[in-house]
C-alpha cells in the first residue's frame, strides 16, 4: 500500500461512514449459500423449495447483522428494507412464472391444428382427439357481441362525462362507472339471469352471455376513452369552435378521430379482461359439446367454461384439453394485449 | 396528431345544421349516462324481485343456516368462508404488493423498472379459470408441505391448527383458496401502489436523500405517509375483487359449509363458488341468486367505501385507481 492510497482511506474513513462494498455483499451471500448447503448435508432439512427458503433467510439474516455491525443501524434497517422489497418482487414473479410455464408444459401436449379445427362432437371422456373448435366460436362471438353492445354506449357515456362534465349527472355517473368497475363478473351473470332468462323466459344463449360480458367491459371502455378524450388538446376543439363547427360535430369529428389509437387500445384490453370470464358463460349460456355457431338459438361454450369443466373432470384425457385450452386463451390473451401495447406506441396522445 | 386541413373544417361548416344538431347530441349522450344509473338499479332490482321469495320461502333463516340444499339453505358458512378467503389473501398480497410497488418506483433501475411494471400486470391478464385450474393441479398438491410445516410449528396459533398435522394429500382448505386468491389480487394491488407512489412530489424525495436519509428512511417519511390513502384504497379494491372471484376458488375449495377458522381443515366454501358449484344441479336458481345479492351488496359496500377514500383523498388519485 502506498502513501497516497492510505491516506485516501484515511480521508474517506473520515468523511464518510464505513459500508460494506458490493463484492462484500456477494460474498456474505455466497456465502450463506454455502451455510444453507452444509445445513442441509447435516442436519435433516430437505428439498429444493425448503432450500432456497432457507438459503434466502440465511443472506438477510447474514447480510442485515454484517451490516449493523459495520455500518450502524440505520444502514441495517436499510438493506432490510431493500431486501424485503425484493423478496416481494420474486414472489410476484415465481407465481407468474409457475403459472404461464405449467401451462404451456401440459398445454403443449395436446394444442395443435387437430385441436383447434375440431369440437368435441362423438368424443367421449375416454376418447383422445377432439378439440376447442366450438368454444373458440362461442368465446369470439360472445366477446364479440358484448363489445358491439358495450363499445358505442360505453363511448357516449365517455364523452357525456368528458364534455358535459358540468352537469352533477356527469359526476355521478363517473363515480358510479367507477363502482361498476368492482361488481364480480357473477353477479353481472346472476343479473342476466333473472333478468333475461327468468323474468322474460328466455332461453340460455350466447346471447345472454355476452350481455353479462357487455356489463362487465362496460366501465372498462368509459374509463379508459373518458382518459383518452380528457388528452386531446383543448387548442384542437378550440380551434374548430372558432371555424363555426358545432359541438357535436367537433365532438365525432375532430376529438373522436383524434383520441381513436388510445379508445381502440381501451377496447382491446377490456376483451382481453373479459374473454376468459367463466362464471357469467357458465350461468347463461350453458355448455355444448357441438358447435353451435348460433349465439340466439341453443346453448354455447366458451374456452373458459370448457375449461372449467375439464379441469375437474375424473378422466386424465379431459383435464389435459383442459390445459390445452388454457394454452389457447392465454395465446388470445397475450395477443390482444401485445396488439393493445404495440397500438399505444403509436398513440401519439398518450406519448405526450 | 390528427391535422386538420381547410378543406376539412369548410367541409364540416357546411354541413353542419346548427343547434339542433347540438341539441340532439346532448340528449343522445344525456341517455347514455343515465342508462348506467337505470343498468345498476335494474341488477340491483331484478336480483331482489328474484331473491325475495327465495328467503322468504326459506323453511330456516337465510342468514343463520350454514348448510345448503333444496330444503334448507343459508349463507352463515359461504359469508363466513368468503370473508375469512378474502382477508387472508389480503395479508398475504397487501405486504407483498405494495413491497413490490416500492421495489419498482423508489429501488429499480428506470429501465428495469417499466419492465417490471408490465411483467406485474401480465398477473392480472391470466384469465381467473386458468388460476384456478393451475391451483388444482399445480398447487394443491404442492401444499401438503407447506400446509404441514404450518400445521406442527404455527398449529398452536389456532388458525393452523389441523388434527390430521397438515397431512392431506389434496388439501382443498380456505387455505389453498387465499393462496391462489392473494396471487390474484396481488396485481391490483400492486399496480395502484405503483401509481400512487409515483405520484409522489419528488421534491419531498431529493430533501429527505439530500438531508442524509437512507433510502428506507426517505420511503418512510416522503413516499408513505402522502400514498396511505392511495394504499388504503387499493387494499379495498382488491378486497372487492377477493370477495366476488368465483370459478378460482371453486375449483380449489373443498365445497363444504362449515364455520370453522381452521384454515387448514379441509372444507370451506365461499357465496361465488357456491354458486358456481351448486348451479348445474339447482332446479330453482332463488337460493343462488339470494346469496348473489348478498355478495352485490357486499362488494358494493366496499367498493363504496374504496372511492370514499380516494374521493376524500383529492381528485389527483382518481387517475391512480
Amino acid at each position: 500500500m502506498t502513501i497516497a492510497d492510505s491516506t485516501q482511506s484515511l480521508r474517506r474513513q473520515s468523511l464518510r461512514q464505513a459500508s460494506i462494498p458490493r463484492a462484500g455483499v456477494a460474498v456474505l451471500i455466497a456465502g450463506s449459500i454455502g451455510l444453507a448447503f452444509v445445513l442441509f448435508a447435516v442436519t435433516p432439512l430437505q428439498g429444493d423449495a425448503d432450500f432456497v427458503v432457507v438459503a434466502a433467510l440465511l443472506s438477510v439474516v447474514i447480510l442485515v447483522a454484517a451490516s449493523w455491525t459495520v455500518e450502524g443501524r440505520r444502514r441495517a434497517i436499510d438493506r432490510f428494507a431493500t431486501s424485503a422489497t425484493m423478496l416481494a418482487l420474486i414472489l410476484t414473479l415465481l407465481p407468474l412464472g409457475f403459472v404461464l410455464g405449467y401451462v404451456i408444459k401440459r398445454g403443449a401436449k395436446d394444442f395443435n391444428i387437430n385441436f383447434l379445427t375440431h369440437s368435441l362432437a362423438g368424443i367421449g371422456p375416454l376418447d383422445a382427439g377432439g378439440g376447442v373448435y366450438h368454444a373458440i366460436i362461442g368465446t369470439f362471438e360472445q366477446v364479440l357481441i358484448a363489445s358491439f353492445i358495450s363499445v358505442p354506449l360505453g363511448l357516449m357515456v365517455a364523452i357525456f362525462i368528458t364534455e358535459y362534465s358540468r352537469s352533477s349527472l356527469a359526476t355521478a355517473v363517473r363515480f358510479l362507472v367507477d363502482v361498476m368497475t368492482g361488481i364480480p363478473s357473477i353477479v353481472a351473470g346472476l343479473f342476466v339471469l333473472s333478468f333475461w332468462i327468468l323474468a322474460l323466459n328466455q332461453p340460455y344463449t350466447g346471447f345472454a352471455a355476452a350481455m353479462a360480458l357487455a356489463i362487465l367491459e362496460l366501465p372498462i371502455i368509459v374509463r379508459t376513452s373518458e382518459e383518452m378524450i380528457r388528452l386531446v388538446p383543448a387548442a384542437l376543439r378550440e380551434a374548430a369552435y372558432a371555424l363555426g363547427v358545432p359541438k357535436w360535430k367537433t365532438i365525432l369529428r375532430v376529438v373522436l378521430p383524434t383520441a381513436t389509437t388510445g379508445i381502440t387500445t381501451g377496447v382491446m384490453l377490456a376483451m382481453a379482461r373479459v374473454i376468459g370470464e367463466t362464471a357469467p358463460v357458465f350461468l347463461v349460456a350453458g355448455n355444448n359439446f357441438f358447435i353451435n355457431n348460433d349465439p340466439l338459438h341453443g346453448q354455447q361454450a366458451s374456452l373458459a367454461t370448457f375449461i372449467f369443466i375439464n379441469a375437474r373432470a375424473s378422466s386424465d384425457l379431459q383435464v389435459d384439453r383442459a390445459w390445452a385450452a388454457a394454452l389457447t386463451l392465454i395465446l388470445i390473451v397475450a395477443v390482444l394485449y401485445v396488439s393493445a401495447r404495440l397500438l399505444t406506441r403509436r398513440n401519439a396522445l398518450a406519448r405526450r | 396528431m390528427a391535422s386538420i386541413t381547410t378543406a376539412d373544417t369548410a367541409s364540416l361548416r357546411s354541413s353542419s345544421r346548427s343547434a339542433r344538431g347540438d341539441a340532439v347530441f346532448r340528449t343522445l349522450t344525456f341517455i347514455a349516462g343515465a342508462f348506467v344509473f337505470v343498468l345498476l338499479g335494474a341488477i340491483a332490482l331484478f336480483l331482489v324481485i328474484k331473491a325475495m321469495p327465495a328467503i322468504k320461502n326459506d323453511p330456516t333463516n337465510f342468514f343463520t343456516t350454514t348448510q345448503w340444499s333444496s330444503s334448507a339453505y343459508g349463507i352463515a358458512a359461504t359469508l363466513f368462508g368468503t370473508a375469512l378467503t378474502a382477508v387472508l389473501a389480503l395479508a398475504i398480497a397487501v405486504p407483498v404488493g405494495v413491497g413490490v410497488a416500492l421495489y419498482i418506483t423508489q429501488y429499480a433501475p428506470r429501465r428495469i423498472a417499466t419492465l417490471l411494471g408490465y411483467v406485474t400486470d401480465m398477473l392480472a391478464a391470466v384469465p381467473s379459470v386458468v388460476y384456478g385450474l393451475w391451483g388444482l393441479i399445480f398447487l394443491l398438491p404442492r401444499m401438503v408441505g407447506i400446509d404441514h410445516f404450518l400445521a406442527k410449528y404455527f398449529g398452536w396459533t389456532g388458525l393452523f391448527h389441523d388434527p390430521a398435522g397438515g397431512l392431506n394429500t389434496f388439501p382443498k382448505t380456505i387455505f389453498s383458496a387465499s393462496i391462489v386468491l392473494s396471487i390474484m389480487v396481488l396485481p391490483i394491488i400492486a399496480a395502484i401502489s405503483r401509481e400512487v407512489f409515483r405520484q409522489v412530489d419528488p421534491v419531498q424525495k431529493e430533501a429527505a436523500l439530500a438531508l442524509g436519509a437512507t433510502r428506507w428512511e426517505m420511503i418512510r417519511t416522503a413516499v408513505l405517509p402522502p400514498s396511505r390513502a392511495g394504499v388504503i384504497s387499493a387494499t379495498m379494491l382488491g378486497l372487492g375483487r377477493a370477495l366476488g372471484e368465483t370459478i378460482a376458488v371453486a375449483l380449489v375449495i373443498g365445497n363444504v359449509n362449515r364455520v370453522s377458522g381452521h384454515v387448514l381443515v379441509p372444507g370451506g366454501n365461499t357465496i361465488a363458488a357456491n354458486i358456481a358449484n351448486t348451479f348445474g344441479e339447482a332446479a330453482d336458481k332463488g337460493p343462488l341468486i339470494a346469496s348473489g345479492l348478498v355478495l352485490f351488496v357486499l362488494t358494493l359496500v366496499v367498493n363504496l367505501a374504496a372511492r370514499y377514500v380516494i374521493l376524500r383523498a383529492g381528485t389527483e388519485e382518481r387517475s391512480a385507481v
